[in-house]
């Protein structure tokens, strides 16, 4: 077989399919606010979802206080501090970081990197964003209604989720299951429009294997959460049946304050199921793109080839499909069945081998590569240590016996935090620095962006590091305060302040990020069509920002695949996705 | 820029002259060609497909959530042959309610077929019946679930218990059945507005749509279709899993 990613072969289509017809606004309404161009529904996606994240981050301040300086913000008692937990999980992981990656990063990256005017049905796209704005006012609404938002733990495990004397159990739970519902289907509506894109509405010459690896890992992402996140929303309508109308799904028989409760026979592990079967899935979606896009981002600003194209579309395509079949590793101390933790330790550890390949490949890339330490490399650089780092210690988490202990202590929370927090949110802040030219034509200032990456990356260390330790000395997560414990030395207590205290500066650096993205909109220099020398079709555009419809009269043509970096002999070092092949460089 | 609907590919590819390859090899050249994945296949079909497969996750889960609840209830599972009897004129029948609306629903998938048929025919008036038919067929079937919830509730089945066995028999059962009756629901009113769209012809004078402004054609009819085969499909599912088990 050809090897079709490097050739400068001829589109290959004879015909070719006709170009399609635009939606055009007529009204600034429609043009800024109910806009049908995934550009603007991007951008309102992003805005949204940092907002939200916003508060989550202020939500990890307050728990944070509360664990090194117990009691000094009297507001925070036991109750409000299960609702911080619960609300900072869930916002950090559903409404910011997949909201950002898939309906952020996917809507303006698709159709841009793959040729396309816009998704393929606009006004779908149109409805998911303003569902999705839906769900997090009702996500937000939460904290206004009476008793609060729920405390029951991201997870949201039953029964004591719906038990009272769990904060926010009359009106929190319900809100939020109704937002989760909401967030679901307005995502469906967006995640369809991906696929389809990629799939059908691809211009001349883009093959599958020509495609950029970031859109093979949105890609992948969006088909795992279109398959993952129906257990998670079957989960939420047996829930809100079990507590609005006392069906027993989940509730089994119950004695509580001494009175027993009208429910019987139902299964609490069959929810954790649910949960976890769309929950770990969950965690690629959020990983897959940044892996994509760090493939990117090292690629271009190290001037080198993606080390192993195909090898690194298989390895996505492999971790997504795997990440179906180890859900249970989540529940080793549920009470199931022993042999159910051997076949999960098992294929967790499988997992392992195609994300080993990955790091493998970027680093081989990187390997003598003319590299440029700008902003989106640093990140990069950040997001592949932090990886590693986050994924080896998943390796010992997923072994049984080395989880038992360690399970529900901060030595978890520091594990996720790192491979699943830390990790996408650098990726996050290096794509931002690396496409935020494009999408407002000015750069970002570099000193500030410099500044930001050091004390975020370092930053992160210092607090998620010490958490190790602090989880092997054996203090809980999920606890409002320690007080006296025998098997917890004092020392954790000093580290807990040092980690509080950093992550208050790490916070508060944030700001200069703000600053960054608001400053740069007006007095940045001006950026041009392609400041970064990049070969992918979204810095080919006729105008930068792309105007609707992003190509002007007519449509890219793609000859090659998106490495084609420091190649010899070429009059640049770059050959863009649409240079013809010239006999003179070939 | 050109003003042919994008929902029209069959049409171009076949101008195109493109002697499509069958086979593994067509797939394979399918998946690896530029533009599309799948040549022959439109927009808003593939997104049909996706969707559907989404869907069937979602079925699937409540499925599979239903069995382990009554492979691991303690309490015995009250009789669905017996639950789901009718008495006509003093003769006991199983399953005679579900058995005739098992019956109207493949039926009506008949129908749908034949609609889909006669749309490509372009066909206006056939087409636009032969839904209709459809749609009536599908609203007499959850007409019919109408008339078992109601008996199941009389004879004293809740979500939350029932005279003969373990509670999650109501639970599974209203909340299954209503989220397939919904699915109904919603594809009788899409079928009621498509079928309306034909009658008038919107297809054939390339009408814009109302809020996309695209225009519309045919296909819409088979897309409709593929929803509604499944939601047939989906039925037979439950069929076997909660009333024949
Ligand atoms: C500013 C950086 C962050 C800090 C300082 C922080 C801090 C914390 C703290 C203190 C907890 C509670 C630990 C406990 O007592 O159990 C927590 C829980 C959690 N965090 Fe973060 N976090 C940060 C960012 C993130 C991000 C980016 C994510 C996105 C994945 C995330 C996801 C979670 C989740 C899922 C939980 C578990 C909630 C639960 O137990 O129900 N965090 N975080
Ligand atoms: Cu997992």
């Amino acid at each position: 077989m050809t090897d079709v990613t490097h050739g400068t072969l001829e589109p290959l289509s004879a015909g070719g399919i006709d170009d399609v017809e635009l939606y055009h606004p007529k009204s600034w309404i429609t043009k800024y606010v109910f806009s049908q161009d995934a550009k603007v529904i991007a951008i309102q996606y992003a805005l949204t979802a940092l907002a939200i994240g916003l508060v989550a981050l202020v939500l990890s301040w307050l728990m944070r206080m509360q664990i090194a300086f117990p009691g000094l913000l009297s507001f925070i008692d036991a109750e409000r501090y299960y609702q911080f937990i619960t609300m900072h999980g869930m916002i950090m992981v559903i409404y910011l970081l997949t909201a950002l990656f898939l309906g952020g990063f996917g809507n303006y990256l698709i159709p841009l990197m793959l040729g396309a005017r816009d998704m393929v049905f606009p006004y779908v796209n149109m409805l998911s964003f303003w569902i999705y704005f839906l769900a997090v006012l009702v996500l937000a609404g939460g904290f206004f209604v009476p008793g609060g938002p729920t405390g029951a733990g991201w997870t949201l495990y039953p029964p004591q989720a719906i038990l009272a004397n769990t904060p926010g159990q009359q009106w929190g739970i319900i809100v939020l299951l109704v937002s989760l519902m909401l967030f679901i289907i307005g995502f469906t509506m967006g995640g369809l429009n991906y696929v389809v894109t990629v799939l059908q509405g691809r211009c001349r010459g883009m093959t599958l294997m020509r495609m950029p690896l970031t859109i093979w890992g949105i890609f992948t992402a969006t088909i795992m959460a279109l398959l993952a996140f129906p257990a998670l929303f079957v989960g939420a309508v047996m829930m809100l049946l079990d507590r609005l109308i006392g069906t027993s799904f989940f509730m089994p028989a119950i004695v509580a304050m001494g009175e027993q409760l009208g429910h019987k026979g139902g299964s609490p592990i069959l929810f954790q199921h649910l949960f976890w079967f769309f929950g770990h899935p969950e965690v690629y979606i959020v990983a897959l793109p940044a892996f994509g896009i760090v493939s990117d981002l090292i690629s271009t600003h190290a001037r080198k080839n993606i080390f192993g194209y195909r090898m690194m579309v298989w390895a996505l395509v492999a971790i997504g499909a795997l990440s179906f079949v180890v859900w249970a590793h989540h529940m080793y101390v549920s009470g199931m069945h022993p042999s159910f933790g051997f076949f999960f330790a098992t294929t967790t550890l499988i997992i392992a081998i195609p994300t080993a390949i990955k790091v493998y490949n970027w680093v081989l890339t990187l390997w003598r590569g003319d590299i440029h330490f700008t902003p989106p490399m640093l990140f990069a650089l950040g997001f592949i240590v932090t990886f590693v780092n986050g994924g080896l210690t998943g390796l010992f988490l997923g072994n049984v016996v080395v989880d038992v202990p360690l399970s529900d202590t901060m030595f978890v929370v520091a594990h996720f935090h790192m491979v699943m927090g830390v990790a996408p949110i650098l990726v996050v802040f290096g794509a931002i620095y690396h496409w935020y030219p494009k999408i407002t034509g000015r750069m970002l200032d570099d000193a500030l962006a410099r500044l930001h990456f050091w004390v975020t990356f370092l930053g992160a260390y210092l607090i998620f590091f010490p958490m190790h330790y602090i989880g092997l000395m054996g203090v809980p997560r999920r606890y409002h305060e320690m007080g006296e414990m025998a098997f917890v030395p004092p020392s954790t207590a000093t580290l807990n302040a040092f980690i509080t205290i950093v992550a208050l500066i790490v916070g508060a650096a944030q700001l200069v990020f703000v600053f960054n993205l608001a400053w740069s909109l007006r007095k940045g220099r001006p950026a041009g069509g392609n400041p970064w020398r990049a070969t992918t079709l979204e810095w080919q555009t006729p105008q930068t920002p792309p105007a609707h419809g992003n190509w002007g009269q007519t449509l890219p043509v793609v000859y090659r695949w998106a490495y084609d970096y420091s190649v010899p002999g070429a009059a640049q070092d770059f050959l863009p996705q649409n240079q013809p092949p010239d006999p003179g460089t070939a | 820029m050109n003003e042919l609907a994008p929902t029209t590919p069959n049409a171009k590819i076949a101008n195109a002259k493109i002697a499509p390859a069958t086979g593994w090899r067509g797939t394979v050249a399918d998946w690896s060609s530029d533009q599309r994945a799948f040549r022959t296949v439109s927009w808003g079909k593939a997104m049909m497909w996706v969707f559907l497969l989404s869907d069937t996750f979602v079925f699937s889960c409540f499925l599979i959530a239903y069995m382990t609840a009554r492979m691991s209830t303690t309490v015995p599972w009250p009789m669905p042959s017996e639950v789901f009897a009718l008495e006509v004129s003093g003769h006991h029948f199983p399953l005679l309610l579900i058995a005739i609306m098992t019956f109207v629903l493949i039926s009506s998938s008949g129908t749908m077929a034949m609609a889909v048929n006669f749309g490509y025919r372009r066909d206006r008036r056939k087409t636009a019946a032969l839904m209709l038919a459809t749609a009536l067929l599908g609203a007499a079937f959850v007409g019919m679930q109408a008339f078992e919830w109601t008996k199941l509730i009389s004879e004293g089945v809740r979500p939350w218990g029932n005279p003969w066995g373990a509670e999650q028999f109501g639970a599974s059962f209203f909340m299954i059945t209503g989220f397939h009756g919904t699915h109904v629901t919603i594809g009788v009113i899409f079928l009621l507005i498509i079928a309306r769209k034909v009658w008038r012809g919107d297809f054939d004078g390339g009408r814009r749509g109302f809020f996309t402004s695209r225009k519309g054609n045919y296909e819409i009819v088979e897309i409709t279709g593929l929803y509604w085969h499944f939601v047939d499909l989906v039925w037979v599912f439950i069929f076997a899993l909660f009333y024949l088990w």
